[in-house]
């Protein structure tokens, strides 16, 4: 009798779920946000899964932080939705809240108190019990590296050390989704290796998203890449699918001995031939149709002397210039 | 989590060097206006013995000194309270406590709580100096009684005001000021518009009024009458400015 009344109890309770995943620790839908007459965020959806690493990629001003302050509970969607462990973080707050460490753009440290005082307060305010507060602490200062410093003041730390007592800010209630905001600014190369080893590790069990405009951050830490522009995301991917788009469907040929440059645009799969000087060619081609093979063969059989075939890679760089600027380039056409 | 805030804000405040100047300068003013009652007790003391019902010690000292008292947190308060919300705004440190799973009231009510023991502190020290007339005299402790809650009560109010002024601005010093204005301007025209408009014959508006002069509150307690009307004034009072600072702080999360 009991087992059937709290199953029908249970159905009766089913929150509105966007999904029934239950490893989705973050899901936000249409997510909104204007300033005035200014849209800093355009309907933005979100998802991160238990066990992932987002990263939040974007110029200055393109709504990451915006973005994060509304995930947190720091600032009221204009129009949206967001769940965090499947609890509506706008009618529940609080709850919602418990499940998110969160290290905004400007550490938020009390510079009067020290590392392990600190520590302990937000331990506090995000009810760790008494009783495992201690070790709390303690497995949060291992982790940033702050156990030589645990006595010292806030206030006369270095901006490095800083960041990590931010970072253990975020991360000392074990919470299910982490957010952080540029977490590497103000490091030293060191420092930025330990913390992106840390991110890593604190990715396999918890859900992270982390904001950057440092491109190999995001190669280095993330399992998904999702660029803004705008206030939208342009591009969401994983970090294989950001590798492919690098490739960039062209490679650049070396030959001492060239032919004409029509016997080279006859080869299968070559769409274009751009010669640039001392027998280097720049060949592109159809996504799919790699022609290396073809070209290799050829330039065996002419003897073109083929001595290098490299395929030209696009920097990251060149990628998030490319989804950016498209945009860009879109939106003045459409005004024209 | 009210009670982990409060402790807090009390920690800040006695990290700083302004808690501990306000304490020091308050208690000079005080003691040296209190002994200054006590002089002149003493040297009108033998004409006082000839009146049928003289009034006693704790009248002519204690009383006075509760009011200087008073005047004295009318300046204190908005000091102390200045940082407590404006400087977590300039330093983005408010973040913190808005992320953490607390209420925007848990945060309000932990300023308030905080402030409101270190208030409590001085309005103690004051209660001291009565108190060691104790043990030469008899003192009338129902009026003791009566002036310490007064002062509590004031003492609440101005730091509900100054807390709401904290709210408002990121720079403290603005706070400081602006929470000294307003209560200022309470003082003023709370007393006057009241009494004007009780003649008028407008009792709603007068009783309103009320409400906003804290002063007025003061002095039925500083007799030793308890005016339960006065004391209901003053928590209204107290408690209007710590919703409105609560909605103030919700606000900033819907406008951004």
């Amino acid at each position: 009798m009991l087992p059937t009344r709290q199953a029908a109890i249970g159905q009766l309770f089913q929150p509105s779920m966007i999904s029934n995943d239950p490893a989705l620790t973050i899901c936000a839908r249409g997510l909104s946000r204007r300033f005035g007459t200014h849209v800093a965020v355009k309907t933005l959806d979100l998802d991160v899964r238990r066990g992932e690493v987002l990263g939040l990629l974007g110029p200055n001003g393109a709504g990451k932080t915006t973005t994060m302050q509304m995930l947190t509970g720091n600032l009221a969607p204009s129009a949206g939705e967001i769940r965090i462990c499947d609890i509506d973080l706008l009618e529940m707050p609080t709850r919602a809240k418990a499940c998110i460490g969160y290290l905004p753009e400007t550490p938020p440290l009390y510079r009067e108190l020290n590392v392990r005082e600190y520590l302990e307060l937000v331990a506090r305010l995000h009810r760790v019990s008494r009783t495992q507060r201690a070790s709390a602490v303690a497995v949060a200062m291992a982790r940033c590296g702050l156990a030589d410093v645990s006595r010292k003041l806030i206030g006369s730390l270095s901006k490095g050390y800083q960041q990590r007592v931010g970072i253990a800010q975020a991360i000392v209630h074990e919470p299910d989704v982490i957010i952080l905001d540029e977490p590497t600014v103000g490091l030293d190369p060191n420092q930025i290796l330990d913390i992106r080893a840390l991110i890593r590790e604190l990715g396999e069990k918890h859900s992270v998203i982390l904001s950057t405009h440092i491109l190999p951050e995001v190669e280095a830490v993330c399992d998904r890449v999702q660029i803004m522009h705008h206030g939208e995301i342009v591009f969401s991917n994983t970090i294989a699918g950001l590798r492919e788009l690098q490739s960039g469907n062209a490679m650049t040929i070396s030959l001492h001995r060239p032919p004409d440059i029509d016997a080279l645009r006859a080869v299968a799969g070559v769409a274009a031939v751009e010669a640039l000087g001392e027998g280097r060619y720049t060949i592109r081609y159809m996504p799919h149709s790699d022609p290396s093979e073809a070209l290799v063969s050829a330039a065996g059989a002419g003897d073109w002397g083929l001595y290098q075939l490299t395929p030209a890679q696009n920097s990251l760089e060149d990628v998030f210039v490319q989804l950016t600027r498209q945009d860009v380039a879109q939106q003045k056409a459409e005004a024209a | 989590m009210i009670l982990t805030i409060a402790g807090k804000e009390l920690r800040a405040l006695f990290a700083s060097p302004l808690a501990w100047l306000v304490l020091t300068v308050v208690q000079v003013i005080l003691g040296y206006g209190f002994l200054r009652r006590l002089d002149d007790f003493l040297q009108i003391q033998p004409q006082l013995a000839q009146l049928t019902s003289p009034p006693g010690i704790t009248e002519l000292v204690a009383a006075p000194t509760y009011a200087t008292a008073a005047a004295v947190l009318l300046f204190a308060v908005p000091l102390l309270a200045m940082r407590m919300i404006a400087e977590e705004r300039r330093n983005q440190t408010l973040t913190l406590l808005i992320s953490a799973p607390v209420s925007m009231t848990d945060i309000i009510l932990g300023k308030f709580t905080g402030l409101m023991t270190f208030l409590l502190i001085i309005v103690l020290l004051v209660l001291a100096m009565p108190l060691l007339l104790a043990t030469g005299t008899r003192l009338d402790f129902g009026l003791l009684c009566g002036l310490t809650l007064a002062l509590l009560l004031l003492a609440a109010g101005f730091a509900a005001v100054s807390l709401y002024a904290s709210s408002l601005t990121a720079q403290p010093m603005a706070a400081a000021l602006l929470a000294f204005g307003m209560l200022l301007a309470m003082l003023f025209m709370g007393e006057t518009a009241g009494d004007s408009l009780r003649a008028r014959g407008w009792q709603v508006p007068a009783a309103f009024a009320q409400v906003l002069s804290p002063l007025k509150n003061f002095e039925p307690l500083g007799r030793g009458l308890i005016d339960s009307y006065a004391i209901v004034c003053s928590l209204l009072l107290a408690a209007c400015f710590l919703i409105l600072a609560i909605r103030r702080l919700d606000g900033r999360r819907l406008r951004g």
